[in-house]
């Protein structure tokens, strides 16, 4: 019968015909599909950082000459790393604020090594968009918390570098880093 | 649009009439911006910004090629190639400054053709789609402009690649491995440089297949007019050519005048000094700015200093500055007065000349300003009102105003009543 060309359970049989064009038709389209969709991860893949990027090596850093209220910009992962020497007045400042009240909850002793919380090690990234706050240089304004001063928009942080004001919404990030001894960070 | 009373194509010389037979490319011209496209009579000058904003693009491309030659997308060489081109290269001098002030230029004339659209409701039925994909080529234009500004890469370079990829960053979760993703690393560098200049070579083609879906669209119904009446007689219209290229090219030829001026005598006085020093990845210049046709965009982005509810303070302006720009994509539904020019609408004309033009023009100089009281609180004060426009005012006017009584036809607004002048009879307008 003329009706029943191409289709391999005729319809007085089953009711429903099924073609064998509709399976190769449903075949072809699901591996082109399935290859179509391999193909693309490469192609989003190339964009991520790439092995030489990802294979940051670590940085040492000898941090005798900070003198106690003093900082210095090293740089991690070509971006910069604020290594501050907090004066006792400033851990004071800094532990007396009610963490309850922070945008970004944390205490000056979760960001810094225990015995060492004078060694305020932040990266020196902004969390809003990621300019270099002030305050790690000489003479540059730390704004009204004592701490870092963003003036792409106006981040304000404190003495244990937590936001405090502006548009950031995070603390200054603490980087994987360890003491190698009393005077030599490693950070990485 | 092609009206029955559109003249025909006849090419008389047998060149033309071989060409017209095996490719009609002649033909095309003709009917898409000759004498076979019949618009109306009434144009006035906001009419020749879209012809100006394709010259831009022509502008861009051309010397933009040109500085590919003696560019180098590398972040050991890209500021010294730039500088490369600006003292060594033949005329890279006279490019680069074209090329640099032509997209401030292209941002003026587009600008004002979108303003143009607010103006005389442009955007309304039956245009929608025409002005949907003006958006996106407006879009696709931001994104070009703001890559082509990292390739120099001097300070204002890097920290505008920094600053706006981390915008990226405040998407919750995916935010921060998407800012890597862009850029190819943790912070801007050669991997970004180089996709950056892949892709600003790359996006003005795309800007120009988009345009040409634009006028595509724009050519269905045709162009409206000062008067929002559509064409309903062949008195309503003259032949594109010789009537409006050659309105067109008076009106180039004004725009030629200003934007060479600005390219010979103050080719610096749009950029900013901070871009001559090389970048510096760990001193971020004390005021970073955007170019300036991104600032009241920018103003929407800092307007929001404290947390909403649960979204935090980084992503509502993040959100708030991409929503300035989509808000665009809705106007053909929020305005849903049947007037389509403003000229005939006495409460819309006023909300958009000394409400929406004033506000955002001090967005701008609120996003240019540093990032502290009193321009904290304009801004926020301002982006609050540039929202309530679309999506308050907007609807509300359209459905309460009184329009002012419309011409019957475009040729009665230009003539008159006086039926002598009617060039054609009158005939009954079309349902
Ligand atoms: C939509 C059109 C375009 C816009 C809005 C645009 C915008 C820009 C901007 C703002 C700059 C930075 C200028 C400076 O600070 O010196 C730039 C640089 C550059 N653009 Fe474009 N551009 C466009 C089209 C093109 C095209 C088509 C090409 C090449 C095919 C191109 C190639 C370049 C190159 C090589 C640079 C770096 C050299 C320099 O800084 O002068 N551009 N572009
Ligand atoms: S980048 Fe620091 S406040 Fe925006």
């Amino acid at each position: 019968m003329a009706d029943d060309a191409g289709i391999d359970t005729p319809v007085h049989e089953t009711g429903e015909g099924v073609r064998r064009r509709d399976f190769i038709n449903v075949a072809a389209v699901s591996f082109a599909g399935v290859g179509g969709l391999a193909t693309l991860w490469p192609l989003i893949r190339q964009m991520s950082p790439s092995a030489d990027v990802l294979a940051e090596s670590s940085t040492e850093i000898d941090i005798s000459q900070i003198a106690a209220g003093q900082a210095i910009k090293a740089i991690w992962r070509k971006q910069p790393v604020f290594l501050r020497n907090l004066t006792p007045a400033e851990i004071a400042l800094a532990n007396k604020v009610d963490i309850g009240s922070l945008r970004d909850p944390q205490t000056l002793a979760e960001r810094t090594k225990p015995g060492k919380e004078n060694w305020l090690i932040t990266m020196g990234v902004c969390t809003h968009l990621g300019c270099v706050p002030l305050g790690a240089g000489e003479g540059e304004p730390r704004g009204e918390f004592g701490g870092y001063f963003c003036p792409c928009h106006g981040s304000t942080y404190d003495t244990a570098a937590r936001i405090r004001k502006g548009p950031a919404p995070k603390n200054l990030e603490v980087p994987v880093y360890e003491f190698n001894s009393d005077t030599v960070v490693k950070i990485g | 649009m092609s009206f029955p009373w559109a003249q025909h194509y006849e090419p008389r010389h047998p060149f033309m009439q071989w060409m017209d037979e095996k490719l009609p490319l002649p033909r095309f011209v003709y009917n898409a911006v000759g004498a076979g496209y019949p618009v109306p009579r009434n144009l006035n000058y906001w009419w020749n910004f879209g012809v100006l904003a394709g010259f831009c693009l022509v502008i861009q491309i051309v010397t933009g090629v040109i500085l590919a030659m003696h560019y180098a997308a590398n972040a050991g060489v890209a500021f010294d190639s730039t500088e490369h081109i600006m003292r060594d290269v033949n005329w890279g001098w006279m490019m680069r400054y074209a090329h640099a002030n032509g997209a401030s230029a292209f941002f003026v004339v587009v600008y004002t053709h979108i303003f143009r659209g607010f103006l005389f409701g442009s955007y309304k039925a039956p245009r929608e789609m025409i002005w949907l994909l003006g958006v996106v080529i407006f879009l696709l234009m931001m994104a070009t402009a703001f890559m082509g500004y990292v390739l120099p890469w001097g300070q204002m370079s890097f920290w505008g690649a920094k600053v706006i990829t981390g915008l990226f960053s405040a998407i919750p979760l995916i935010g921060t491995p998407l800012q890597q993703w862009l850029l190819g690393g943790f912070a801007p560098d050669n991997a970004a440089l180089n996709r950056f200049f892949s892709l600003h070579f790359l996006l003005p083609f795309v800007i120009a297949a988009v345009v040409i879906l634009h006028i595509w669209a724009l050519h269905i119904p045709g162009s409206t007019n000062p008067t929002g009446v559509e064409v309903k007689t062949e008195s309503d219209t003259v032949p594109f050519h010789p009537y409006y290229t050659a309105k067109d090219g008076f009106g180039l030829g004004v725009f030629l005048i200003l934007y060479t001026a600005v390219v010979f005598f103050a080719p610096n006085a749009l950029g900013h000094p901070d871009n001559y020093i090389p970048a510096n990845p760990l001193s971020t210049p004390a005021h970073i700015v955007p170019e300036w046709y991104f600032w009241p965009f920018y103003a929407i982005l800092r307007a929001f200093t404290w947390d909403f509810f649960f979204i935090p303070a980084k992503l509502m302006g993040v959100l708030a500055m991409f929503s300035a720009i989509l808000v665009w994509f809705f106007l053909p539904w929020l305005d849903t007065s049947p007037v389509r020019s403003s000229r005939y609408r006495p409460l819309l004309r006023k909300f958009v000349w000394f409400g929406l033009l004033p506000d955002v023009i001090i967005l701008g100089y609120c996003g240019g300003s540093p990032a502290a009281e009193p321009f904290v609180m304009i801004s926020q004060i301002a982006a609050a009102y540039y929202f309530l426009h679309f999506l308050v005012i907007l609807p509300i006017v359209s459905s309460i105003e009184k329009p002012e009584p419309l011409p019957f036809s475009i040729t009665e607004d230009v003539l008159g009543k006086d039926d002598h002048a009617v060039l054609a009879p009158a005939q009954p307008a079309a349902a």
